[in-house]
């Protein structure tokens, strides 16, 4: 089982991006997902800057995906897929559409089926896959039941990828709400994201943690967090689990996760281990087909 | 040259004597959904048995009306027949076009059935020409619903890239998410858009009068509370009120509707070839209203051309039914992003 570090999902100078995947190329993590993934303003990170990483990246033994836009909205957004797509050098994670059609296009064989191209099926699943794709991100939504159906039912088996840690992308939306929260455009956001280094906290009228603001993208405020169910993804023969960027105790939690998968510790002490790693309180509920937000304890 | 003879009206009926007001108020086209979660729109006591369907279908046939039929959730391999049982039961009925969000059961339906028109819900999230482009050449898909998230030059822009008509919505409750890309239902309730066909779903819902006045929760989430002088809106997750920092507001969307009445020569121009109103979950006397209004409005169009203006018994009309009785061009309007 190998283990991938998800794209980053925040606004951070850019010093900040270098050391953080600086440090990244010294951890254990297999795969890493580059690029902006969620906001065409986002400018700190230039192109050239995502190719600089991913080239360190990969001088340290890393697989490096490059992660399209999940919305796309102008031709200046399609010609950053182009770019990403005509480059010889490295695999890209199609997270739309218009990235599938870009890479059906230009003849790629070996793309990612991004978590937002929603494949709940096994037929859609053998449609991507003859046009190319041979790794499927699962949708965080998806449960493992439904996972474990659509595997069965494919015609050729992809590599299977499933987020196992971090605040869940749930949303994305053409108004950025971190612009909203300061009354403020999208247009002339003053890039607000920059000093929110893991979004904007929204909790409830009475107190609750429940979501995040993220400018055009609403995450989960909980942290999903599978490792306690580490036995089951292995028995569903998960190939690669997914862990989304935060900005405090990376390497810490990167580490974790390599020595659980290596069965250096079992799944329920290293998910006892993790607690002290999260920002905020775990919950697992998609795996089991439940409401996200919700906690189960695997049985003893 | 303008394309205003071309723009078809696509109205919501979510029950056979709404299918039969919104022909009789002039749609050009219906859209419909059967019984069960092949639809975005499932919910209690909305939509169509095979018996009601059959009748639905004939009489707007008998009328020279269209009538689309929505399935437009995402399958999965434990229940994938109930929507190839659905698509073939659609062919065999004579629905003049299916809409699809699943890319599976789009090359289901054309090899299945390759006369069925297939349309791409608004659930395929495709916001870009490449995107539609694709859902065409792979499955001859002739007809796109746009999602909610473009501005006006931008669907202008996707219309000249694409031989696929485009429909944008005109009316009538506003999703603020990408659709197809939203699973904060999923995340509350573990019941989605996507895989339901239900957002905020009213069984999760619970209203409680409390000495703080009236609450509204779902699964148990607090999603806003109202005073004596306010009117208390449904708990749909993405509209209620909410703590970001010191303010408590309306953080993702206020309670509003969409409405694009004003800019329908500005649609028109464009090109876009049909208009949709949302609202399959709405009374009778809902899509009555908005039906007429939108059906006089296109026929003004049709008529006056440049000097189209929008009267202002059509916006009263309107905002009489609309959601927090107020509306919004929500993204064609670039500040409100």
């Amino acid at each position: 089982m190998k283990l991938a570090l998800g794209p980053h999902q925040y606004y951070w100078p850019r010093q900040a991006m270098m050391d953080f995947y600086g440090n990244v190329a010294e951890s254990p993590v297999d795969i890493v997902y580059v690029g902006e993934s969620v906001c065409s303003r986002r400018h700190e990170m230039r192109l050239e800057d995502w190719f600089d990483v991913a080239r360190v990246l990969a001088e340290a033994g890393k697989e490096v995906v490059f992660s399209s836009l999940v919305l796309i909205e102008s031709e200046s957004d399609l010609k950053v897929l182009r770019k990403l797509v005509n480059q010889p050098d490295f695999r890209v994670e199609a997270n739309d559409m218009a990235a599938v059609q870009a890479l059906v296009r230009a003849g790629h064989k070996h793309w990612v089926a991004g978590p937002t191209l929603n494949v709940f099926n096994p037929e859609t699943m053998n449609v991507f896959a003859e046009q190319g794709a041979t790794r499927w991100a699962v949708p965080p939504e998806m449960a493992r039941e439904a996972m474990d159906g659509l595997l069965t039912g494919c015609a050729v088996r992809p590599e299977v990828e499933v987020t196992a840690y971090g605040r869940l992308p749930l949303a994305y939306s053409a108004r950025c709400f971190t612009a909203r929260h300061f009354n403020l455009q999208k247009d002339t956001c003053e890039f607000r994201c920059l000093q929110h280094a893991e979004g904007m906290p929204l909790k409830t009228r009475e107190g609750e943690a429940f979501l995040t603001l993220n400018g055009i993208q609403t995450q989960s405020a909980k942290v999903y967090n599978l490792l306690g169910d580490l036995p089951a993804l292995k028995a569903s023969g998960v190939d690669v689990l997914r862990v989304l960027p935060q900005s405090e105790s990376m390497p810490e939690l990167l580490a974790l996760f390599r020595r659980a998968i290596d069965g250096e510790i079992t799944p329920a002490e290293a998910f006892e281990q993790s607690q002290a790693l999260m920002p905020e309180a775990p919950c697992n509920g998609f795996w089991h087909g439940k409401p996200g937000l919700e906690q189960y304890v695997a049985a003893a | 040259m303008t394309a205003n003879h071309l723009i078809e009206l696509v109205c919501p009926a979510g029950s056979l004597p709404a299918l039969k007001t919104a022909v009789d108020a002039g749609a050009d086209c219906v859209y419909v959904g059967f019984k069960n979660a092949t639809n975005a729109r499932n919910f209690t006591g909305l939509n169509f048995t095979d018996a009601s369907m059959r009748e639905g279908i004939r009489y707007a046939h008998d009328r020279g009306r269209k009538v689309l039929l929505a399935l437009n959730t995402y399958p999965q391999a434990g229940n994938w027949p109930e929507w190839t049982k659905t698509i073939d039961a659609a062919a065999d009925m004579g629905v003049d076009a299916v809409i699809l969000a699943d890319p599976g059961l789009m090359r289901y339906a054309n090899r299945t059935h390759p006369d069925l028109r297939l349309h791409l819900s608004v659930q395929g999230s495709a916001t870009s020409y490449e995107a539609i482009n694709f859902y065409h050449e792979h499955f001859g898909v002739q007809r796109a619903v746009l999602p909610r998230v473009l501005s006006l030059p931008q669907v202008e822009h996707v219309i000249k890239k694409t031989p696929v008509e485009i429909e944008v919505f005109g009316f009538g409750g506003l999703c603020v998410m990408v659709e197809g890309r939203c699973s904060l239902s999923a995340y509350a309730t573990g019941e989605s858009p996507n895989c339901n066909g239900a957002c905020s779903p009213g069984k999760h819902v619970r209203w409680e009068q409390t000495a703080q006045g009236m609450e509204t929760r779902l699964n148990g989430i607090l999603i806003d509370r109202f005073t004596d002088d306010e009117r208390a809106g449904y708990p749909t997750l993405c509209k209620g009120r909410f703590a970001v920092g010191d303010d408590t507001y309306y953080a993702i969307e206020e309670p509003t509707s969409l409405n694009t009445l004003e800019l329908l020569p500005d649609l028109a121009r464009a090109g876009v070839r049909a208009i949709k109103i949302e609202g399959r979950q709405r009374s009778p006397a809902y899509v009555q209203q908005v039906t007429r209004v939108w059906r006089a409005a296109i026929d003004r169009l049709k008529a006056d051309g440049e000097r189209f203006a929008v009267k202002p018994e059509w916006m009263a009309a309107l905002n009489n039914v609309s959601e927090g009785q107020s509306h919004t061009l929500g993204a064609y309007y670039r500040p409100w992003k």
